[in-house]
């Protein structure tokens, strides 16, 4: 390769990252869905962390005295544009962010929240797992944009849930649910009962492939039960936001049963994880997109739990 | 979809066409010469000074290209030989050239290993060539090299379950599988294939915690002892780029029945130990918890 070969893929590179950041710049406008009364929703896209942004579905809802915002988007910027959203919308203050758990899509904005009166609510695991995680959340999201790691970006909760607590936005209760391992150790859902709206956080996927970070087992019992329950529409983490209950908890469901079905077989056989991991399949790959990113990952963690079953 | 929302995507895809295209370009830039440069700066002589190394396919190391998940990346060593009293390979090294500890271990087989394979799982920190060097009973070294491209594996904690490992720390489980009992009844085809598995944080020292700013300190095994009635078959001296859990498979000829004791060593002097009942008539395993 000559100087003057590199010197044109530079430019090339160069134009094509400018290109890139153009619709990434504008998309942050995108704006906040009513749902149900006093209930909003900021869809995101289904598509890769730190390589896109507006990726999870942020929500919101409104009381008479204080408003509560339900997971922040993957950086302060996408952060800062929710905020901006939600003020042009009501004027009742954001008194409680809640994070649904530690993955950097739906937390990464908090900092655009950091104010006096606003309290930051989590799983009573969330802190542990950010203050593991954070640093590597941002240094891999300073690679993708240029910068450098900003670690005064971490907004740890100050309240923690074990159980189930109540907030009072004034008018309107939310039920914050603190679950056992699951997709991670630190998932919280969120109910509004006054309009029977369920925010899963991503203990449901829809489209986007679920990705399990936590435990296949934990998880389907979670699904189990939050599915013997009624509700009039549920927010999933990923995918279409208006999703009927209990149908759209199903396609996370059959794939993680398939998933633990087949990585059993493969541990009783005597199967090690590397074959696995090029084995399994994705038994309906037409439900689901980013298969290439996220299965190969869910073999390894669904087979490394599994294989200390007895 | 909107006009501007098509044009929108139609910009998306072509910008994608052109990153990926300029990316290969750069990339076919990188040589093998450039990606060894930390084993050929150093790390060579400082493990085997000028001693001579071939690459003659005597072993073959299995890697992932691109690890799906740093924390877990599956590795395995293939032996082109069986172990048998005149030649056999006694011990492995692995190094992950790029990582903060490029040594994962040194692993030693006798004679009654059956076979020096070896199956484990590392925590790859950085794109990195992987490589095992095997050396011989008569003192020969052989490298086989591969290339992983993954990220974090040392700094990432492998699970967020990790409280799992934590509460059945020690606690092992061992899974014997007998091979090729259909096949002649050399005693290379009579070998089992063993997976001893070990619950176990495998904390490398490397995950800060951001609200102390302090480093959890590092916690791993250190040392594997397995040996079958009393012979040694495999021992295993490992460092904090084995995953959580540390899961490794060998396998050793059992010519009697007989018992298979493994013995563990952590880095914060903990022991423990396991014992299996093998057969070397029907491959059944009985297991003595």
């Amino acid at each position: 390769m000559t100087a003057g070969d590199r010197w044109q893929l530079q430019r090339l590179l160069l134009y094509s990252t400018i290109l890139c950041s153009w619709p990434v710049l504008t998309s942050a406008d995108a704006g906040l869905q009513r749902i149900a009364d006093g209930v909003y929703v900021r869809p995101g896209r289904i598509a890769v962390v730190f390589e896109d942004d507006s990726i999870a579905n942020l929500g919101l809802v409104i009381g008479s005295r204080c408003a509560a915002v339900i997971d922040t988007g993957g950086s302060v910027a996408e952060g800062r544009a929710l905020y901006r959203a939600i003020g042009k919308l009501t004027d009742v203050p954001v008194c409680f962010v809640i994070n649904t758990h530690v993955h950097p899509d739906h937390m990464l904005g908090n900092k655009a929240f950091q104010r006096d009166h606003v309290q930051f609510v989590g799983h009573r695991k969330l802190p542990r797992a950010v203050a593991l995680r954070a640093g590597t959340y941002l240094q891999r999201a300073a690679e993708y944009s240029g910068g450098v790691a900003d670690e005064s970006q971490i907004v740890l909760p100050e309240r923690t849930v074990s159980g189930e607590v109540q907030l009072d936005l004034g008018q309107r209760i939310l039920i914050l649910r603190a679950h056992a391992t699951a997709h991670t150790d630190n998932d919280l859902s969120i109910v509004d009962p006054q309009t029977g709206t369920l925010f899963t956080g991503d203990l449901v996927f829809l489209e986007h492939l679920p990705v399990l970070d936590g435990s296949i087992n934990g998880w389907l019992g979670e699904l189990d039960q939050l599915m013997g329950e009624t509700f009039e529409r549920v927010v999933p983490g990923h995918g279409p936001v208006l999703a009927a209950w209990p149908q759209a908890g199903e396609p996370a469901v059959r794939y993680l049963t398939e998933l633990r079905e087949s990585t059993r077989t493969w541990i009783a056989r005597g199967g090690d994880l590397g074959e696995a991991q090029e084995r399994i399949e994705v038994s309906r790959p037409e439900h689901w997109q980013l298969i290439e990113q996220y299965h190969k990952r869910n073999v390894a963690a669904a087979f490394a739990e599994l294989e200390w079953e007895d | 979809m909107s006009t501007r929302t098509r044009r929108r995507v139609e910009a998306g895809s072509l910008c994608m066409a052109l990153m990926i295209l300029a990316s290969f370009a750069s990339l076919a830039h990188a040589t093998t010469a450039e990606e060894d440069m930390a084993w050929t700066g150093g790390l060579r002589s400082a493990y085997f000074a000028d001693r001579e190394i071939v690459s003659d396919g005597l072993i073959t190391l299995e890697a992932p290209q691109r690890a799906e998940n740093a924390a877990i990346v599956p590795i395995s060593i293939k032996a082109g030989i069986p172990q048998t009293e005149d030649r056999y390979i006694r011990t492995i090294w692995l190094f992950v050239d790029k990582n903060p500890g490029p040594l994962v271990g040194k692993f030693h087989f006798t004679p009654a290993s059956g076979r020096a394979d070896l199956g484990l799982r590392l925590r790859v920190d950085t794109y990195s060539p992987v490589r095992a060097i095997a050396e011989t009973n008569d003192g020969a070294l052989h490298m086989s090299r591969s290339f992983v491209k993954a990220s974090g594996g040392c700094s990432a904690p492998a699970s967020s379950d990790s409280d799992a490992a934590r509460e059945e720390l020690g606690k092992m489980k061992f899974l014997v599988r007998k091979e090729g009992v259909e096949a002649d009844s050399s005693e290379v085809e009579q070998s089992g294939l063993a997976q001893l598995m070990i619950r176990h944080p495998n904390r490398s020292g490397l995950q800060m915690d951001q609200v102390t700013r302090h480093y959890a300190p590092a916690e791993f095994v250190r040392q594997v002892t397995v040996s079958f009635e009393g012979e040694e078959i495999f021992e295993a001296e490992t460092s904090f780029a084995v995953s959580e859990n540390p899961s490794f498979r060998f396998y050793f000829a059992p010519r009697r029945a007989g018992q298979l004791t493994a013995e563990v060593l952590d880095t914060e002097g903990r022991q423990f130990s396991e014992t299996y009942d093998v057969s070397p008539l029907t491959g059944e395993v009985a297991a003595r918890q």
